[in-house]
């Protein structure tokens, strides 16, 4: 955008004002584009159902069959919004970590946290063995937080030592990588043919595996989570323009850094403990989010949040539609598309993300 | 009531580095410019980083006769203004505005970024992303930042060393006027010596890592001071009733 060089004071103010309008009418934008998925999401199957139909069934109309409104209600619906809730909590919690680690790369899924949840889920998978000594129904899920939790606090107390820098944290990140990589091949490679196959369909990602019950718990944190960053959104729109400045402003850095990278590490685990490993929306979602509405965590994170949400619920109509009759691991397709869309709109866009 | 500044046996270590020691201050009131002045790496960063309380360490700092740290009373702008981000120069001045306030932003806060832009000059780049800025337009900016906040103490590190002249001379009358007028406390680091004695109501000299002079500008600013701080050969010459100017003649050369 250009704006005459000759301002004065007054338009300052009124162009301010104008931006402010424009970064909401993009959030409504992304909420129509997420809504929209949806109900194409809703649609999809080994039945296909029309938008008008969709529609008709989800305001209860006596027009759609019984048959038509449980397909939609019972077995779709929890996918279609574990896909939208995961979305967000995955692309908010890669926002807020590249906020506090001041680095484009960070995400849950490049800084190992989700590596990490690989490897306990398929401590479960394969030996039975839980972290915790309750709630056998979730071991897989349990497992899978903890270690994801246990990797985040050690990013976040490793990058708090002196002279950490931003390099040396997407190195470190490389390393939890790795090891939990190497970890989890260890235990694939120990494993019985069977629980092989389950911990391989595991770190593909799949929001087949969504419930009610997973999908109110997910739901819940992101319910949660946002509104305790939003409440220091100019706190954590200040990091970024740097540490001192930060604190020359009254903000308690520490306290602001360790309080969000561990809602960040419960927003990042869950997901991932419920639905396996998904890629690339973490890391995707905030920059497209950056591109869109800029850095104004008042408006980035929200615009986070719903774009994350958008990019999963599209790969996962996506997932649906590219082999008729069979749903394609939904980790498999956030990568491949993701990443030439994130290409694209770097290459596409001249003012400097980072 | 008018803001004071007292600096008592003030240090800073680094693990077991000192890297200032001692640093006693008269007390300095609002209205008056002081200048910090010392060769590069003698310590003036850190006490800047230290009185604004990101650098802990022995020593007393008392504000209105009060030891106390106070961010909404004292603002810090750092020597670093270096940035990586697509927020605008405009979201910036206003978020340094509303840390620690009411989140909502009020008319009276639009108001203040657009005088403050207005003050300093910079209305043109008001919608640009910090990073396609250049030096000084990032220093100007980081100023902005800090002028907002509308401190009682000002804490400034070099803020204008990547300017051009007329911008330095503007924005230190600036800087001179807004304490006079808003009564603020100003200390500023810098290494040009014409502008301290054009604006300093009082220099402190630091040299590795102590205080070694402090007082009038005239009475501070020296020859035997070229000689024993900066080991150049000067002098100072009065070139009208109000205004001294350095000169200097070259480094000082050793005889073997």
């Amino acid at each position: 955008m250009a704006y005459p060089a000759s301002m004065t004071a007054q338009t300052g103010r009124g162009v301010y004002r104008a931006l402010v309008l424009r970064k909401k009418l993009v959030l409504l934008a992304l909420a129509i584009v997420l809504v929209l998925s949806i109900i194409a999401d809703l649609g999809l199957g080994p039945a296909r159902y029309g938008m008008r139909e969709v529609v008709l069934a989800l305001v209860g109309s006596p027009e759609v069959s019984n048959q038509v409104s449980v397909v939609i209600w019972d077995i779709r619906m929890p996918v279609a919004l574990m896909a939208v809730v995961v979305g967000a909590a995955l692309s908010a919690a890669g926002a807020q970590m590249q906020t506090i680690l001041n680095n484009p790369l960070a995400s849950p899924f490049t800084l190992g946290i989700s590596a990490a949840a690989s490897f306990g889920a398929s401590l479960a998978l394969v030996f039975g063995v839980g972290l915790l000594p309750f709630a056998i129904e979730y071991v897989v899920s349990i497992n899978a937080l903890l270690m994801a939790m246990a990797a985040a606090l050690f990013i976040h107390l490793m990058s708090q030592k002196r002279g950490v820098t931003v390099e040396t944290i997407v190195l470190l990140g490389i390393t939890l990588v790795f090891t939990f990589n190497a970890l989890l091949a260890l235990v694939q490679f120990l494993a019985s043919e069977q629980a092989l196959a389950a911990v391989v369909f595991w770190t593909m990602g799949s929001l087949t595996r969504a419930t009610w019950p997973k999908l109110a718990i997910t739901t819940l944190i992101v319910i949660v989570a946002l509104p305790l960053f939003f409440r220091r959104a100019w706190a954590l729109t200040a990091l970024r323009l740097g540490e001192d400045k930060a604190a020359s402003f009254g903000v308690d850095v520490r306290r602001v850094r360790l309080e969000t990278m561990l809602i960040v590490s419960v927003l990042a685990a869950v997901p991932v403990a419920f639905v396996g490993t998904i890629g690339f929306v973490g890391l995707v979602g905030p920059h497209i989010a950056r591109m869109l509405i800029g850095e104004d965590q008042r408006f980035f994170l929200p615009a986070s949040a719903l774009s994350g949400a958008a990019m999963l619920s599209l790969t996962s109509v996506i997932s649906k539609s590219l082999i008729p009759g069979s749903i394609i691991p939904i980790g498999i397709i956030t990568a491949l598309v993701g990443v030439p869309f994130l290409f694209s709109l770097i290459m596409t866009n001249r003012r400097r993300a980072w | 009531m008018v803001a004071t500044l007292q600096l008592n046996a003030v240090g800073v270590r680094y693990g077991k580095r000192e890297v200032l020691s001692g640093i006693t201050t008269p007390t300095l009131k609002g209205g008056e410019v002081t200048a910090v002045i010392g060769p590069n790496a003698a310590g003036k960063s850190s006490l800047f980083r230290r009185i604004a309380g990101l650098l802990s360490g022995p020593g007393d700092i008392a504000i209105d006769g009060f030891p106390e740290q106070s961010a909404s009373r004292i603002c810090y702008m750092p020597q670093d203004t270096s940035v990586n981000t697509v927020l605008m120069v405009y979201e910036s001045i206003l978020l340094a505005r509303k840390q620690g306030a009411d989140p909502r932003v009020s008319d009276a806060d639009l108001e203040a970024v657009d005088k403050v832009l207005g003050s300093l000059h910079i209305e043109s780049i008001a919608f640009k992303g910090l990073s396609e800025l250049s030096g000084g337009q990032r220093q100007l900016v980081s100023l902005a930042q800090t002028l907002v906040r509308d401190p009682d103490i000002l804490l400034l590190d070099e803020p204008t060393s990547a300017l051009d002249l007329h911008k330095q001379v503007e924005v230190l009358s600036l800087i001179q006027s807004l304490a006079r007028r808003r009564q603020m406390c100003v200390v500023l680091a810098i290494h040009d010596l014409n502008q301290v004695l054009r604006v300093a109501d009082r220099v402190m000299v630091i040299d590795a890592g102590t205080m070694v002079r402090c007082g009038p500008a005239e009475a501070v600013i020296t020859p035997e001071l070229l000689r024993d701080i900066y080991k150049v050969e000067g002098r100072i010459e009065r070139c009208s009733r109000l205004c001294y100017q350095v000169i200097i003649d070259g480094p000082i050369v050793h005889q073997a």
